[in-house]
């Protein structure tokens, strides 16, 4: 949707973001064809930067939209050219296109990063257009790194995304984006080998792929949300956006070695439904932990913290009370627990566990992980 | 019966009651732990599987001695990442294996207590494991672990180094045979 279908929610300027996998995929591109069709509909529009990186396609594209000239900063006997934000404001453009808005500015300029040069755009009224990697996100800063073996030093908060008024996803498959690569459309050919080499594996474009597709499937879903639940942007502190949406699983732990399948289970559900997990022991108040339940807590927050989950111990007498309280904080929407030991004597007239949670708390899941090995066993 | 040894048998079953109702249900539990003393056989492991002949070898001590495995995934921390970084890439390898280690070992009766131990290297990985976990026994194999895995210069060193018996299993057609993520019973 063009930004000149919408009408402003304030005098705040319209913002896009064209979100890719990687280098390469048609960010820029696209982002010039848009500044182009915006030009074509009459309006003001002016190219505020622009990385071309040598690529022919883009800098034909480029040609016929205005640019505002990059201005040049000094900073140790290093001559540096960068936007030229105080020159785009007297301008006043009714759009501007800025790429690579993750990029960190020249020493000495107002701001540190570009994202928030782009941000005193909009506060103008200027609609802004611009692009990203999904790398370049700080949440996903360190499994990017863990996937491609590259870390991306450039990062901006998951914030930016969720001030946009729209993202984009520029979407290629790895094998069209590695065949773009070969045939020079990337990068210059002295760079095409160690390209190929590092970054740009099939395996690498294939995570970075599923992590920009979910990336913004949890952006429209988060949108839709807060339309139909708070109504303007004004209304959203965009950062709780994901709080409040997401899903999150809490998984119900003893310190003992049996917990670790469940801890397994709750988190590959988390992984399929790109949520966060948290584990929570309710122990018995007023009782120390004896040496092998230290043990086993120990070896539970190693697991936590290698999977990237939270363990969080809590006293309580009344598990189902505990396990709801935390739940409630946290905005749990899945509760995973394992199969309840058989109750005894008078306990077998209590409401089991189960049941009061969901009781407890109407809205939130609770599942129940079987024991696979238990099934094995029996069918054996 | 007279009235006051009824009287006695009805307040005792109402005590009981209300003793079972009011009790908090941590009063009851402690049934799942180890046993005190256990003796723990660590079969330290890389990459997408292990070898059967060392997994078996491992159920077949754990159940003479009573004794617990301990399967650990051996998981490298790049150099550019904190130590204590989360690894998800390596987790979706080793979860699998894990589960289908831990779901064939208890069929088998013997108790498992899984373990992913994080490391510069292999070696850094499985030493850390010993700092904070005293074992008893150590078992690895020597063929599914050449190349990839543990070198030979890894297992010189447990050999030296490690505070514990150390079954390094030699060379053997058999080692073809592995235990992998597809052992997996049910949806995982």
């Amino acid at each position: 949707m063009s930004p000149t279908e919408l009408q402003p929610t304030s005098g705040r300027g319209h913002y896009t973001i064209f979100l890719g996998m990687a280098a390469g995929v048609g960010k820029t591109y696209r982002m010039l064809e848009e500044g182009h069709a915006e030009l074509e509909a009459g309006r003001d529009v002016v190219i505020g930067l622009l990385e071309t990186h040598g690529r022919a396609d883009t800098q034909a594209l480029a040609e016929g939209l205005p640019v505002v000239p990059q201005r040049r900063v000094t900073y140790r006997d290093l001559d540096i050219s960068d936007m030229d934000r105080p020159a785009i404001l007297r301008r006043t453009p009714e759009v501007c296109l800025v790429d690579e808005l993750a990029h960190t500015n020249a020493p000495g300029l107002e701001h540190e990063k570009r994202y928030e040069d782009i941000e005193d755009l909009l506060d103008a009224g200027i609609d802004v257009l611009s692009t990203v990697n999904v790398q370049h996100l700080e949440s996903l800063n360190d499994r990017m790194a863990e996937l491609s073996g590259v870390r991306v030093r450039e990062t901006v908060p998951d914030s930016v995304l969720g001030r946009a008024d729209e993202v984009v996803l520029i979407d290629i498959s790895p094998e069209a984006l590695l065949a773009r690569l070969r045939a020079g459309k990337v990068y210059k050919p002295k760079r095409i080998d160690a390209a190929l080499n590092g970054f740009f594996r099939i395996e690498n474009l294939a995570a970075l792929r599923e992590v920009a597709l979910r990336q913004v499937a949890e952006e429209v879903e988060a949108k839709r949300l807060t339309t139909e639940t708070v109504g303007t942007r004004e209304d959203t502190v965009a950062a709780d956006l994901p709080q409040a949406v997401g899903e999150r699983l809490l998984a119900l732990v003893e310190p003992y070695p049996g917990t670790q399948r469940l801890v397994r289970r709750a988190w590959r559900s988390a992984q399929r439904l790109g949520a966060q997990l948290d584990l929570l022991w309710v122990a018995p108040p007023g009782r120390e932990p004896d040496a092998e339940q230290e043990r086993q807590l120990a070896a539970l927050r190693h697991l936590a913290s290698v999977l990237g989950a939270t363990l969080t111990v809590e006293a309580g007498d009344d598990v189902a009370d505990t396990v709801a309280g935390v739940a409630r904080d946290r905005g749990t929407t899945y509760i995973l627990m394992g199969r309840s030991r058989p109750a005894r004597g008078a306990a077998r007239l209590r409401v089991p566990l189960p049941q009061r949670l969901m009781e407890a708390l109407p809205g939130v899941d609770v599942r129940i992980v079987a024991d696979r090995s238990v099934r094995h066993e029996k069918n054996q | 019966m007279s009235p006051i040894v009824i009287a006695i048998v009805v307040a005792a079953f109402a005590a009981g009651i209300a003793g079972g109702w009011f009790l908090p249900p941590h009063g009851r539990r402690g049934t799942a732990k180890l046993p005190r003393g256990t003796r723990r056989i660590l079969l330290p492991f890389t990459g997408m599987y292990i070898s059967r002949r060392a997994f078996d070898a491992a159920v077949r001590l754990a159940r003479v001695e009573d004794a617990t495995i301990m399967p650990a995934y051996l998981a490298r921390v790049p150099r550019h990442l904190p130590l204590d970084a989360p690894l998800p890439a390596q987790c979706l390898q080793a979860m699998p294996l894990l589960e289908a280690i831990e779901q064939r070992a208890r069929s088998q009766g013997v108790r498992v207590d899984a373990r992913i131990m994080r490391g510069r290297t292999y070696r850094d990985a499985l030493r850390r494991m010993l700092d904070a976990e005293p074992v008893d026994r150590v078992i690895v194999s020597a063929t599914s672990n050449s190349g990839k895995g543990l070198s030979a210069d890894d297992l010189e060193w447990m050999l030296e180094k490690v505070p514990a018996e150390v079954l390094i299993l030699r060379p053997d057609p058999e080692d073809r045979r592995k235990v992998t993520a597809e052992a997996v019973a049910g949806h995982f």
